[in-house]
């Protein structure tokens, strides 16, 4: 599967996703998301392994503390998803030009 | 931002040139795929105008508009020039540009490559994040994530 694919599944989950969401706005700490969450620190941490994996997020060191923050190469998500998008489009409109005249 | 590839596309249509092109155009309603849908009630129709900075929409079941963006170059039946005008956060936006273009080669009277080219998808950069949409709101990045999640789980999304 690719990152990209990864990715989409990835936000399928509403507490990543809206991990994901808080990430988008502002980097932050897992300790600081899990302040604000209802999440306890261990499930923000595995949530945001899940997001790393899908490439969704990346992680910096800054201190003593592992800073995390969207992935802005997420534009190639939207890229993923218009290349899908056409695929499916073009071959549709594929079966309608070959349709025989009504 | 760095420069995005284009998402390119080649097909081979077993029809003619003129008929390609107008199927593409006039007849969008035919193949346009109704479950990328943005607006709140279901897709009644998808239209494009046939001009150059026509209209290219679509229309609801409750009489609503939904834009997608417009017809930059209008050149029957060799090329097609459109404005995608869909954010990341999925709205239209007059403001926001990406460009889609569409040749039309004959190959035969009966044979026509039809190639795409959607560009400047770096400026996705500007509009980052696209997450935007609340998780439970009808359509949306929820929807397409929830559809490209089934997509990913086929055998033939493994890279």
């Amino acid at each position: 599967m690719t990152n990209a694919s990864l990715g989409f599944a990835a936000l399928g989950d509403a507490t990543r996703l809206q991990i994901f969401e808080r990430l988008a706005r502002k980097p932050s700490s897992v300790g600081k998301l899990a302040d604000r969450m209802a999440v306890t620190r261990p499930a923000v941490s595995q949530h945001l392994k899940v997001l790393k994996s899908a490439g969704l997020v990346l992680v910096s060191q800054e201190g003593t503390r592992r800073i995390y923050r969207v992935d802005q190469r997420g534009v190639e998500l939207m890229r993923k998803f218009l290349d899908r998008f056409w695929d499916q489009a073009l071959a549709a409109f594929k079966e309608a030009a070959e349709e025989r005249e009504a | 931002m760095s420069h995005i590839e284009p998402v390119r596309k080649r097909i081979i249509v077993n029809t003619s040139q003129e008929r390609a092109f107008r199927i593409f155009t006039t007849g969008i309603d035919r193949w346009w795929p109704r479950e990328h849908h943005i607006g709140k009630s279901p897709l009644l129709r998808a239209v494009l105008q046939e001009r150059a900075g026509g209209r290219w929409y679509s229309v609801c079941e409750d009489g609503s508009e939904c834009d997608v963006g417009k017809v930059l170059s209008w050149e029957p039946p060799r090329r097609l020039l459109l404005a995608w005008q869909i954010t990341g956060d999925w709205q239209y936006d007059p403001s926001f540009v990406t460009e889609v273009e569409v040749t039309f080669t004959a190959q035969g009277p009966n044979q026509t490559q039809v190639e795409l080219e959607h560009r400047d998808l770096e400026r996705y950069g500007d509009k980052a994040p696209a997450f935007r949409k609340s998780v439970d709101s009808a359509g949306g990045w929820p929807k397409i994530i929830e559809e490209f999640a089934t997509v990913a789980g086929a055998p033939d999304a493994v890279a």
